[in-house]
């Protein structure tokens, strides 16, 4: 182990002569985990879609009764309408598991463990046993989760920020039962799966690119996975702290979040010396890194994408490279905007305002480049390329609801309305939301050998983003008519008699964008056998994974020496009868621009 | 856009620093359960200062005994940099006897600790309370002295298994260097511990 | 392979981009926030205009940017221009990311700041109604000190759901003419209202969308808020942090009465018979 330093990891396990099991369920091999996260994370959206379905079924018409689901689920909605307390266990689940079971699996740890050791040219990840076992502990994360909603009292009801005391006191709701402890539970695996995944993913980059493979000649996406499990690795143990705390509180008796002269219900409690702000701090120094975890991932999918589909390299590389080193950087330190009027001081929220606000100016340059990229080029409106454009449709219009949250005068009005779920879902429920499916067009050639069917997909293209940016840039304009979030209904109140009609029309714009997913579903499944073949670079693209065949064998390139000449948008050039040149041809053929 | 120069170990193909993917691993490990630990004394801190009735730790715990805890837990560590280096220089014996020694110091440190805990115990002191102050002071107590205590006990398990793999001829001296990164790292946790909850 | 598109399949993309956000800034100019009733509200409107505004033709050009790059990108068989040089792009892209920074912090500095600080900083007029209200799972109990401006004491381990709500200690002379209603309160016109908040429970969050007030009440701690309505009307309290099952129908009222009625409204609830929830 003398000569730890040049071993090439993965280069010593390419066997081809394992066994189903070890090549397909506890398989060592990046490209498998990675499809397995992706799988396991598709299958977990679709349950959190089946959730939305529930709550805007019961927001858009609060006043009708649904037979056919209280069969199917005669405890959540005995005589047909919707029980209170499983609205708030069906909102609190769909946001956990859209975040860290859809969104972490498939675009951090899928798309990263596939991506990654593929576009630096390393054989596997660095450590691949601590990747098998990153995503069968997420596997058990998330089976946990989906296990609590059968639990006494059903699952957590506590908001997917689970604060205390509401959380910490079983008799508050009646998902804070036994369905709050197997959340906490679930997100401890899920902390420790995530982070051996983004130990893995810092280590590759760090350590194992391939000769020639300079960090200035990485693509976007490999800098975005690099700079987001960083990122990740340095957020997620304050949440780690905080679950475990959250669960003594619970079972043993201490008072971390719980302060003296409790009344709940009726019932008188000793705890004594806590506070709930606490949580809310170590929660939120995860939380809003964790936004930045998924979506830089989502910004540098597009970023590779937009290039191969305008034939024009990226504008302004290096400089987008900074701008994600600036933002992961000043993520760290703006956790105080989620609190504003939490009884923070007002001078700790001004500091907070202002630190969050300098986060435009980074974000603002990357979205430029990224529209500076399209200017001029020639494009192909591929499937992919579609959903690029929604990524930045949607990071411009999101971003721009974030000047307003921002804001900590804006916010005293604003948080906790519709504003904050329409904000977050453009942002880390949509940027993800087209970056996972134009990836999953991109990459789906490289992945299984065959194309997938662009007259469905472009169809799709048209069903859920179209919706999806109405339903969500409406909710923007309900939380300025005051509309909070949480609500199982907007009937109580006379301000709120208004917002009646757009919710109708959010609600029904749900429905179409959920039942156009089923267009997805069936392209996916049918592509994956009857897909027509793909050839090795089918979208004629220069970063690294195009370079080997489709799909890549086990160990990725094969026996050919791999060096890398030059960086990885390299389009636009004269090379025979093709106008680009991939990382691997050499200078001699191609001169090198960058 | 002609790179700028720049090291050579950047360009790919060899590990930055020459370190090698296994210690990065350890490295970024170290960083993140170092920050579990951040969070817990973060968390301390700030119950500490919202809290009105902080009880003295030097008057509840002996000082000279933390001293002494300490003063163990320091020895073990020097001894595990002179394991790592005769691992490195290939002198397998020499090494075997000082890992020994560090898992005894480790052994007795983790004895150490649990005769605190049963003198605070037989004191009153409870999850939910105790009888110098405020509530959260046991609390954070047993907390953090036993998530401490737990990466002890890890440390000696992983110290234990490191001893026998030399004696059988099976160690590396990565491997050892590896353990040693994270007992290194145990040990420095203490010395903040024992600053932040038994000093101040 | 299929890298080949049309260019009217292009531009219909490009179009659903300019209709969207062109549709989507005609729908928000549309949109009116509940009406205003206090004197600070006025600045946090004029922060959300100044916001609304300025994003608003953000938002228009960005999304009208994008269509025209797609629309004559699709076009175009040969790109216009490979690389452009690194300073070039620095200018660019750091003009406009400055030009939003700016934007972004100078609305924090200029008009966010100086609402925030005279809300937070102000110190309660002499004559201001001190009002306390202490939020339980799911309701808001309302208490006024009387005409000796003093609270009585009382304490959580007093505290019955039925009998006595806030634990009031009876023995406490101050705590006599202490006036406690549920879910229903009043001030006068013309003063100051200086609110003291609690909670029994959970986590609430008092809100009055039409002045402008939200402030959580995180159990353990007292905020206070301080405002001043500007006109009479009745009005409605939400609350708006997760507070259980019934959070959705935590409703109070909040009426802002002339001085004569707000006097004969106080004296009405301090007699035994009335009082209680409306």
């Amino acid at each position: 182990m003398s000569h730890a330093a040049t071993t090439v990891p993965g280069h010593d396990q390419s066997h081809p002569e394992l066994g189903f099991i070890r090549r397909y369920v506890f398989s060592l091999d990046h490209k498998v985990i990675g499809i397995q996260y992706i799988v396991t994370g598709l299958l977990m959206a679709l349950v959190g879609a089946a959730l939305a379905t529930l709550i805007r079924l019961q927001l858009g018409w609060p006043e009708r009764t649904w037979p056919l689901l209280a069969q199917l689920l005669p405890k959540g909605y005995a005589g047909g309408v919707m029980a209170p307390e499983f609205y708030l266990a069906v909102v609190t689940m769909h946001g956990t598991i859209m975040v860290f079971f859809f969104m972490s699996y498939v675009l951090v740890s899928g798309f990263g463990n596939y991506l990654v050791p593929l576009q630096v040219g390393a054989r596997d990840m660095a450590f691949p046993l601590a990747n098998m076992l990153s995503f069968w502990i997420g596997a058990l994360s998330a089976l946990l989760m989906i296990a609590s909603f059968f639990v006494e009292g059903g699952a957590a009801a506590a908001g997917w920020t689970a604060y205390p005391p509401l959380s910490a006191v079983a008799t508050a709701v009646p998902g804070s039962g036994m369905g709050q402890t197997i959340w906490l539970l679930s997100m401890a695996f899920f902390i420790a799966s995530f982070t051996l995944s983004g130990l893995n993913i810092v280590a590759t980059v760090f350590s194992v690119r391939a000769p020639g493979m300079s960090m200035w000649r990485m693509p976007l996406t490999v800098w975005s996975y690099f700079i987001a499990s960083i990122l990740g690795l340095l957020a997620f143990p304050a949440l780690t702290a905080a679950a475990v705390m959250l669960l003594f509180d619970r079972h043993a008796g201490t008072s971390f979040f719980l302060p003296a002269g409790l009344v709940v219900g009726g019932r008188h409690l000793t705890n004594s010396g806590g506070s709930p702000l606490l949580w809310q701090h170590l929660f939120w120094f995860l939380g809003h890194p964790e936004v930045y975890v998924l979506i830089l991932p989502a910004l540098g999918i597009a970023c590779d994408i937009i290039p191969a589909f305008t034939r024009k390299p990226i504008f302004g590389y290096r400089l987008s490279v900074w701008c994600l080193v600036a933002v992961g950087a000043l993520s760290m330190v703006v956790w105080g905007h989620h609190m504003f009027v939490s009884g923070m001081s007002p001078f700790t929220g001004e500091y907070f305002s202002i630190a969050t606000m300098t986060i435009t100016l980074p974000m603002t340059v990357f979205g430029v480049n990224m529209l500076a990229s399209l200017r001029g080029g020639a494009i192909r409106m591929g499937v992919p390329m579609m959903f690029s454009c929604a990524v930045l449709a949607l990071f411009g219009s999101g971003g721009l609801g974030g000047l307003y949250l921002g804001n900590a005068t804006a916010d005293m009005q604003l948080t906790d309305t519709y504003f904050v779920v329409g904000h977050f879902h453009m942002m880390i429920g949509g940027v993800t939301l087209m970056a996972t499916f134009g990836g999953l067009h991109y990459w789906f050639p490289k992945m299984f050998g065959r194309m997938m069917n662009e007259t469905i997909g472009k169809a799709h293209f048209w069903l859920t983003f179209t919706p999806f940016f109405i339903i969500f840039f409406m909710q923007h304009f309900l939380g300025i008519q005051g509309a909070p979030r949480r609500y199982y209904a907007f009937t109580a109140y006379d301000f709120l008699r208004e917002t009646r009609i757009q919710n109708l029309v959010v609600s029904s714009c749900a429905m179409v964008l959920i039942a156009s997913q089923s267009l997805f579903v069936v392209n996916f499944v049918w592509s994956l056998f009857r897909g027509a073949p793909a050839a090795d670079n089918p979208w004629e693209a220069t970063t690294l994974e195009w370079t080997t065949s489709s799909p890549p064998p086990h160990d990725n390139f094969g026996q050919a020496e791999l060096t890398v000449h030059r960086w990885p948008y390299e389009y636009g050039v004269e090379s025979g009868d093709r106008d680009f040149a991939d990382q691997r041809v050499p200078p001699g053929r191609v001169p090198v621009t960058a | 856009m002609m790179p700028v120069a720049r090291p050579a170990a950047w360009d790919g193909g060899v590990c930055p620093f020459a370190a090698g993917w296994q210690r990065v691993l350890m490295w970024w490990f170290i960083v993140g359960d170092g920050l579990l630990f951040g969070a817990f004394l973060a968390a301390y801190g700030y119950a500490r200062l919202i809290a009105t009735t902080w009880p003295d730790s030097s008057v509840v715990f002996s000082l000279p005994y933390l001293a002494a805890m300490t003063l163990v837990l320091n020895t073990s560590s020097a001894m595990m940099a002179s394991g790592v280096a005769a691992a490195r220089r290939g002198a397998w014996p020499t090494a075997r006897r000082w890992l020994l020694a560090t898992t005894l110091g480790g052994v007795l440190f983790l004895g150490m600790q649990a005769d605190e805990w049963r003198h605070a115990i037989a004191a009153g002191a409870r999850l939910s309370g105790n009888p110098w102050g405020d509530a959260s002071f046991g609390a954070y107590f047993f907390l953090i002295t036993g998530f401490h205590g737990t990466h002890v006990l890890l440390g000696v398990l992983i110290l234990t298994i490191a001893t026998a793999r030399v004696a059988t001829r099976r160690a590396t001296p990565l491997g050892i260097e590896l353990v040693g990164l994270y007992w290194h790292f145990v040990e420095l946790v203490w010395v903040f511990i024992f600053t932040l909850f038994y000093l101040l | 392979m299929s890298t080949q598109t049309s260019v009217f399949h292009s531009s219909t993309v490009a179009l659903l981009f300019a209709g969207l956000g062109l549709g989507g800034a005609w729908y928000g100019a549309s949109i009116v926030m509940p009406s205003l009733a206090s004197r600070h509200g006025a600045g946090i409107d004029s922060m959300l205009s100044y916001l609304l505004v300025t994003t608003g033709i953000l938002f228009v050009a960005g999304y009208c940017a994008l269509a025209w790059f797609i629309w004559t990108g699709a076009r175009r068989r040969r790109i216009d221009q490979r690389l452009t040089r690194r300073r070039t792009e620095w200018l660019v892209s750091g003009a406009l990311g400055l030009a939003v920074g700016l934007i972004a912090e100078g609305g924090v500095l200029a008009i966010g700041m100086p609402v925030w600080s005279e809300y937070f900083d102000a110190t309660p007029p002499a004559d201001a109604v001190t009002v306390e209200i202490t939020a339980q799972q799911f309701l808001w109990n309302v208490r006024y000190p009387g005409a000796d401006g003093q609270f009585g004491r009382n304490s959580a381990a007093a505290m019955d759901d039925v009998s006595n709500p806030l634990g009031l200690d009876r023995a406490d002379p101050a705590g006599r003419d202490d006036v406690v209603t549920q879910n229903v309160m009043a001030v006068p016109l013309g003063r100051a209202v200086r609110l003291r908040l609690r909670s029994k429970d959970v986590i609430h969050s008092f809100f009055l969308p039409n002045f402008r007030v939200k402030q959580d009440i995180v159990p353990g701690m007292t905020p206070e808020v301080v405002f001043f309505p500007t006109r009479e009307g009745s009005f409605e309290i939400a609350c708006s942090e997760l507070c259980g099952l019934a959070h959705y129908r935590m409703r109070g009222f909040f009426d802002v009465l002339s001085p004569a009625a707000f006097d004969r409204w106080l004296a009405e609830q301090a007699t035994p018979t009335a009082g209680g929830p409306r």
